[in-house]
């Protein structure tokens, strides 16, 4: 019988995980708990300097607004976002992370991050709201100043976080284990930040051997951040959407750089460009299948189109791009330097932050300027940025949002003390790893305020907690119990090793909840069924078996899992539209709905009666004045 | 294979209470074989080839092999990483070499001032955080 010693901490606020929001709140809310007497505290599952989607290392800063230099507004940021998103966006949210992004950025420079400058000593940008960076050590800079905040002493790293900790409707810590020794944490907070990032691998990647790992997001981004905000009983929204990016096949290098910085074209197997035989697709899609720049799913529909009729593979034409810009800068010798210069450009924009694929290129002797190079979508992806949009329903700020949108406090989910950043909170898309950074700021400062209003000790029930010890632990018992009774402990009637428990859940949502195998589509009555077998699963889960701590981590992941991909399964069905082809479609439904489903569909699970609720929201846009020629930024 | 340990070069960070590769991987993939005294990546299909350890070996005994399930084989990329550039050696599976030095970072390590020396101010219950109007560049935080 596992029994390991229980280690409890006490602090004022908790913020839970490491990655870009966390370390945003950490810098913010070490600030206002000196004024304030208080204590923060960080838990994260790795180590600090290199946690998180960024823990290899960024090649742009995706989200800057620039406000300062005057040539985009407010305004601006919040209808590329909305329109990218198919209208579904709290715009209240976009707008509060656009008004403080400039200064995460501002800080990455002072605290060391070497942004690229142009000859006039201004920023590059790859497009318009996006930076380029020699960006290596991003996470290590960032991570510096959280830790030079709230100092090493509140910091636990290697410590698993599996749920919250409740007091009525009142989220009032964390519990989890370490990874390292033996060791239950019970963290009491007066108010708890989550930051744990999204969910990869719920669905089946496409490489299924040894480059499993290799998902464009990383592996260790496990649901957790989605598992603690249901667990609490909080409002989720945009559960339906998940996220498919376009990356360089197999090794999932970035493209931005290519189509923005570079101008690149991708063309199919017959040289034809899909954004432009495709257009009159993008008809079938109003008032979005006109905006510009075509949102991101749109793009990818048009494409997986052209895939679905045999005509990949599908290039990006690295080396037309590159020719160009090489040839328009002068005469030969000015030429033959610019293309130096790219092609050092093109390997670091891979080497900053997917070495893989600058693995590819050279086992497969790519030069990007002689070769193009194939590109695909990925398998989907849950995360509160990029074109991602799911997470918890958070308050608006106060001088922001509509009243239907504010709750007391900023980045607040509907269960009191609990705040949420990054990935961790919904539909507000596009903040990417600066927006992640300042969007845990400005829930850290709102956190921070709400410990200041509600100063009193919090009740933890001392009995629930060796309840939650016993059922975080089970694992351990059932392999203990079970695991000599066969010659190999791998294959066992009596319990379930979590890597095939991923792979089970990964196929179900592959099969019937529209991943790769199926070109991302799905009905009514293949979600229904795919619920069904989610609900052997979770019944399974209780048989989850784990030799040692490290697996044990991984019982808990895929447990977390399993909730995202509920929450998904359930909010796909509750939608009753494609609202986003070319991340999926419902092929019982295969149009835009706006007459009905231009709203959020949101979901709730109640820990005590254990059920599902699925709630329609109103899209309220703080710029009013909005007919259909504003909406799309006209 | 992502990440592999060459036996001849892991000394198993001796005398340390965990190895650096250990201490970074952020899904807690390496791990120490106390009687061999080496480390090893227990599950590389779950890695992301991020290189932490690569990059963090005090003994250059971390190395990465490409996912075998789409990578052809021969080719290395190889980083050396100082306090402020990294250097790239790529090598073909054809064995042409390229390599390449980036920039990393451009102060002193550890020297990360939180409030990155912008003003600050004491209103909690306003839109404007901390360091701000001063980070923005702004005289005042953006409302509608």
């Amino acid at each position: 019988m596992a029994n390991f010693e229980t280690v409890e901490v006490t602090t004022d606020l908790l913020i839970v995980g490491g990655g870009m929001a966390a370390c945003g709140a950490a810098v913010e809310a070490a600030y206002w708990a000196k004024k304030n007497g208080l204590k923060v505290t960080l838990v994260d599952k790795a180590a600090v300097d290199r946690s998180g989607a960024v823990a290899m290392g960024l090649s742009a800063i995706n989200q800057y607004v620039g406000l300062k230099d005057g040539k985009n507004t407010m305004k601006d940021y919040v209808d590329y976002v909305r329109n990218d998103l198919m209208g579904i966006t709290r715009e209240d949210l976009v707008f509060n992370i656009a008004r403080h992004v400039d200064s995460s950025v501002h800080l990455f420079e002072k605290w060391g991050l070497p942004i690229w400058k142009d000859e006039k000593g201004d920023y590059v940008h790859e497009g318009r709201w996006q930076l380029m960076i020699n960006g290596e050590s991003y996470k290590v800079v960032v991570a510096e100043a959280a830790k030079n905040a709230i100092g090493n002493e509140n910091i636990y790293e290697r410590v698993f976080i599996v749920g919250p900790i409740m007091d009525g409707d009142r989220c009032v810590g964390a519990v989890g284990f370490s990874v390292r020794e033996e060791k239950f944490y019970v963290f009491k907070a007066k108010a708890v930040l989550v930051a744990m990032g999204g969910a990869v691998h719920v669905f089946k990647p496409r490489s299924s051997g040894e480059g499993l790992g290799r998902a464009w997001y990383p592996p260790w981004n496990s649901g957790s951040s989605a598992y603690f905000t249901l667990k609490a009983g909080a409002e989720m929204t945009c559960q339906e959407v998940r996220f498919i990016p376009v990356r360089f096949k197999d090794a999932y290098g970035p493209v931005g750089a290519w189509f923005l910085l570079f101008k690149s074209r991708a063309t199919n197997g017959f040289d034809e460009n899909y954004m432009e035989t495709r257009k009159p697709e993008l008809e079938k899609w109003l008032p979005y299948g006109k905006v510009k720049p075509v949102p991101a799913n749109l793009r990818n529909w048009l494409m997986m189109l052209d895939v679905q009729e045999g005509k990949g593979p599908i290039f990006m034409r690295t080396e037309e791009a590159i020719g160009k810009i090489a040839s328009s800068a002068g005469d030969e010798k000015a030429a033959k330097k610019k293309l130096k210069e790219l092609e050092s450009e093109a390997w670091e924009d891979f080497l900053d932050m997917t070495i893989s694929q600058a693995i590819l290129w050279a086992a497969t002797n790519t030069a990007p300027e002689e070769k193009a190079s194939e590109i695909a979508a990925a398998e989907p992806y849950f995360i509160g940025s990029h074109s991602g949009a799911s997470g918890a329903w958070v308050s608006g700020p106060k001088d922001v949002a509509p009243k239907e949108y504010f709750w007391g406090y900023d980045c607040m989910s509907t269960v009191n003390g609990l705040f949420c950043a990054g990935d961790a909170s919904g539909a507000s898309s596009h903040k990417f790893s600066s927006g992640s950074h300042a969007e845990g700021r400005i829930a850290a400062k709102a956190a921070i305020n709400y410990v200041v209003d509600h100063p009193d000790a919090v009740k933890v029930d001392g009995a629930t907690i060796e309840a939650m010890k016993k059922e975080i632990l089970e694992p351990l018992n059932t392999y203990a119990q079970f695991s000599n009774k066969t010659v190999t402990a791998d294959v066992n009637p009596d319990y379930i090793l979590p890597k095939m428990f991923m792979f089970r859940l990964q196929k179900i949502m592959d099969e019937y909840a529209g991943g790769v195998s199926t070109g991302f589509t799905t009905s009514k009555k293949l979600l229904e069924k795919g619920l069904e077998l989610l609900a052997f699963l979770k019944e399974d889960s209780l048989k989850l078996a784990a030799p040692d701590l490290h697996e044990l981590m991984r019982c808990w992941e895929n447990v977390h899992r399993m909730w995202q991909a509920e929450a998904h399964v359930r909010t796909l069905l509750f939608r009753d539209e494609t609202r986003w082809p070319g991340y999926y479609f419902r092929a019982d439904k295969p149009s835009l709905d706006n007459k009905n489903w231009d709203a959020f569909a949101n979901c709730k699970y109640d820990p005590n009666a254990k059920k599902w609720e699925m709630i329609k929201r109103p899209i309220i846009r703080v710029y009013k004045e909005a007919g259909e020629h504003e909406l799309l930024g006209g | 294979m992502p990440s592999y340990v060459l036996v001849d070069k892991c000394d198993g960070c001796k005398a340390l209470d965990k190895t650096a590769c250990q201490h970074i991987c952020p899904n807690d993939l390496m791990v120490l074989d106390k009687a061999k005294m080496k480390a090893y990546n227990r599950e590389p299909e779950m890695c992301w080839e991020c290189y932490n350890c690569v990059k963090i070996c005090p003994t250059q005994a971390v190395e990465v092999r490409g996912y075998a399930d789409f990578v052809p084989l021969g080719a290395t990329v190889t980083p050396m990483r100082s306090t402020d550039s990294i250097l790239w050696t790529v090598k073909f599976r054809n064995g042409s070499l390229k390599r390449f030095k980036f920039p990393i970072r451009t102060t002193q390590e550890g020297k990360a001032e939180p409030n990155g020396g912008f003003a600050t101010h004491d209103d909690l219950n306003g839109p404007t955080l901390s360091t701000e109007p001063a980070a923005l560049g702004l005289d005042k935080v953006a409302t509608l």
